[in-house]
């Protein structure tokens, strides 16, 4: 869905990060098209991490520069990438396991009514949203569970939850760190799934992943880091694993192997 | 494990403190009825008296609930009720007997106990302190305080028409009844109530959600000893004197109370209705031992009973909700 002549949503140009005497990141640049799922590949320690917490406000690049639709943006802290539409989805969620739902999507946000004089938190409409989210994601969570805490459902419907947060806010750019780590294998296709669906509805993906069966799954583009630095992109339609694992790991590991 | 069985564990687990509540006082009522021919509950002097034993460890659960939803804890309420209970005496005693004093001693009351709260909220949500090592460094400072405060003696005597009246006969049950209503609305329907249950659910994600954690904590401990104060206040207006260890036997029960109400010492679950009942099931114990004859120290016993019951049902729901 790269659809070539529109305008990237996010683009980060010639970013580099130092943490003392280590060159995390040199020059790196990619781009992510609006509806888009690129995946970002690469071994451990190649940068993956430190580039999406570039993207998403908690650390600062050393430099090179970030465009959000086409203008120069800063970021100063991960609540100003929230505010811009970028969401971070965690490995470990980031939910508070004992409340409900709807307080997930809403956490730090919540929609107050007057009652006698005082601001009280709307909690029918939290509730009404939290269905319509779920909905939206096609998840199925009993109704009697959406009122009672997170901690009671499964790996899969909290990364639902955690997704269906972002979307509701209208994220418009979702980086999603190892969404599948953590899961079961009948919850990994839920979230491969519904990453397809955030696509469908024009929200741009990027995937950190070390299964190169889901990146090949749900993913358009793959961007491979080797070293802090961009070892290669490629269309998934013209690539394969080996091509891909030769780039994360170099071809002398590649060809000293075969 | 099914699904139906574990909603009906669910239930029981919320609505004990309940049926155990209801079921002292029906042992209780039968006991009167059989042993002495009268009501146990339908008795305005019985009833005040448990009201009035409720009240004094309710207005410092208050306070422990919030804190304890946080997964926090304040070991430091018990003495400053003490300070509070010495202060209000020694702030009212210039201004002889007239009602007018009043409006001066127990807001500088309040504010002087409102500064180990300070404390706690600076080395807490500031410093990082455990809240089980901070709070108890102001535990032996405010116990410090208090006995000095008062001088020579332990206690204070203070004799004033205002404070008597705050003290008599159902008053202090009313003011810790309106204070509660207000509390319980604070923690279950307001933003701050939200933030409170989300940072003892999880930090991080507080955090993440762009809550401000740190000041957050602090106006739980500033509220936590507020409450104490209070309480201190009420003391010395029941008695006309305060004694610096007039809050001693009210820390463990304010944390009981929250404990038996159902909150949980890991934080993110407590009602302050929860807590009422903690008291009153602690209240109702405590005075009906007395009043069926039973050696007053057997109460220690089956309240100390009740806490590890509670604390059991609690993580056995746990257990059952993790298994999941």
């Amino acid at each position: 869905m790269s659809d070539a002549g529109a305008m990237p949503v996010l683009e980060a140009r010639d970013i580099s990060i130092r943490f003392g005497g280590v060159e995390a990141l040199k020059r790196v640049s990619l781009h992510l098209m609006p509806g888009e799922v690129l995946a970002l590949a690469g071994d451990n320690g190649a940068g993956k991490s430190t580039l999406i917490k570039i993207l998403s406000g908690v650390y600062h690049a050393d430099a090179g520069e970030l465009c959000f639709d086409g203008r120069a943006m800063q970021l100063r802290d991960p609540q100003d990438a929230r505010a811009q539409g970028i969401e971070t989805i965690y490995q470990d969620l980031a939910l508070a396991d004992n409340l409900d739902v709807g307080s997930n999507i809403f956490l730090g946000r919540e929609p107050t009514r007057r009652k006698l004089g005082f601001q009280v938190i709307d909690r029918p409409r939290m509730a009404q949203v939290a269905r319509e989210v779920l909905e939206r994601l096609d998840i199925v969570i009993p109704s009697r569970k959406l009122g009672g805490p997170v901690k009671m459902l499964s790996g899969g419907q909290r990364q639902a939850i955690a997704i269906g947060r972002a979307i509701y806010w209208n994220a418009r750019v979702l980086i999603m760190d190892e969404p599948t780590a953590a899961l079961g294998v009948p919850e990994q296709r839920k979230v491969m799934a519904l990453i397809g669906s955030l696509k469908a509805q024009g929200v741009a993906v990027m995937l950190i992943s070390h299964n190169l069966h889901d990146i090949f799954a749900v993913s358009d583009r793959i961007v491979v880091l080797r070293r802090g630095e961009v070892a290669g992109e490629r269309q998934v339609p013209h690539t394969n694993g080996d091509e891909i694992v030769r780039l994360m790991v170099g071809d002398t590991w590649a060809n000293g192997a075969r | 494990m099914n699904d139906k069985r574990l909603d009906r564990l669910a239930l029981v687990s919320k609505v004990w403190p309940w049926l155990f509540l209801g079921a002292l006082l029906v042992f209780f009522e039968v006991w009167a009825r059989i042993s002495a021919h009268r009501s146990f509950i339908f008795n305005a002097y019985n009833l005040q008296s448990i009201g009035l034993a409720a009240s004094a460890p309710l207005l410092l659960a208050i306070g422990q609930t919030f804190v304890i939803v946080t997964a926090g804890i304040d070991l430091s309420v018990g003495f400053v009720m003490g300070l509070a209970a010495v202060c209000v005496a020694q702030f009212t005693i210039p201004g002889g007997g007239s009602p007018w004093v009043l409006v001066l001693s127990i807001p500088l009351t309040i504010l002087v106990c409102l500064i180990p709260g300070f404390v706690n909220g600076v080395l807490i949500a500031r410093l990082g302190v455990p809240a089980f090592i901070g709070t108890l460094g102001m535990y032996g400072v405010a116990r410090g305080a208090g006995f000095l405060a008062a001088g020579s003696g332990m206690t204070v005597a203070v004799d004033n028409a205002g404070l008597a009246w705050l003290g008599q006969g159902w008053t202090p049950v009313v003011l810790t009844a309106v204070l509660l209503a207000f509390m319980h609305f604070v923690l279950s329907q307001t933003k701050f109530g939200q933030y409170t249950y989300a940072i003892g659910g999880n930090p991080q994600s507080a955090v993440r959600a762009g809550i401000n954690v740190r000041r957050h904590l602090f106006a739980i401990y500033l509220i936590a000893a507020a409450f104490a104060a209070i309480g201190g206040i009420v003391y010395t207006a029941r008695f006309a004197a305060g004694a610096a260890n007039a809050g001693e036997p009210m820390l463990l029960d304010s944390i009981a109370a929250v404990v038996i109400g159902g909150a949980s010492l890991f934080g993110g679950t407590g009602t302050v209705i929860g807590t009422l009942i903690g008291s009153l099931i602690i209240a109702v114990i405590e005075f009906g031992l007395v009043f069926i004859d039973v050696n007053a120290f057997w109460q220690f016993i089956v309240v100390g009973v009740v806490i590890i019951v509670s604390v059991l049902i609690d993580q056995y729901k746990d257990r059952l909700g993790g298994a999941q």
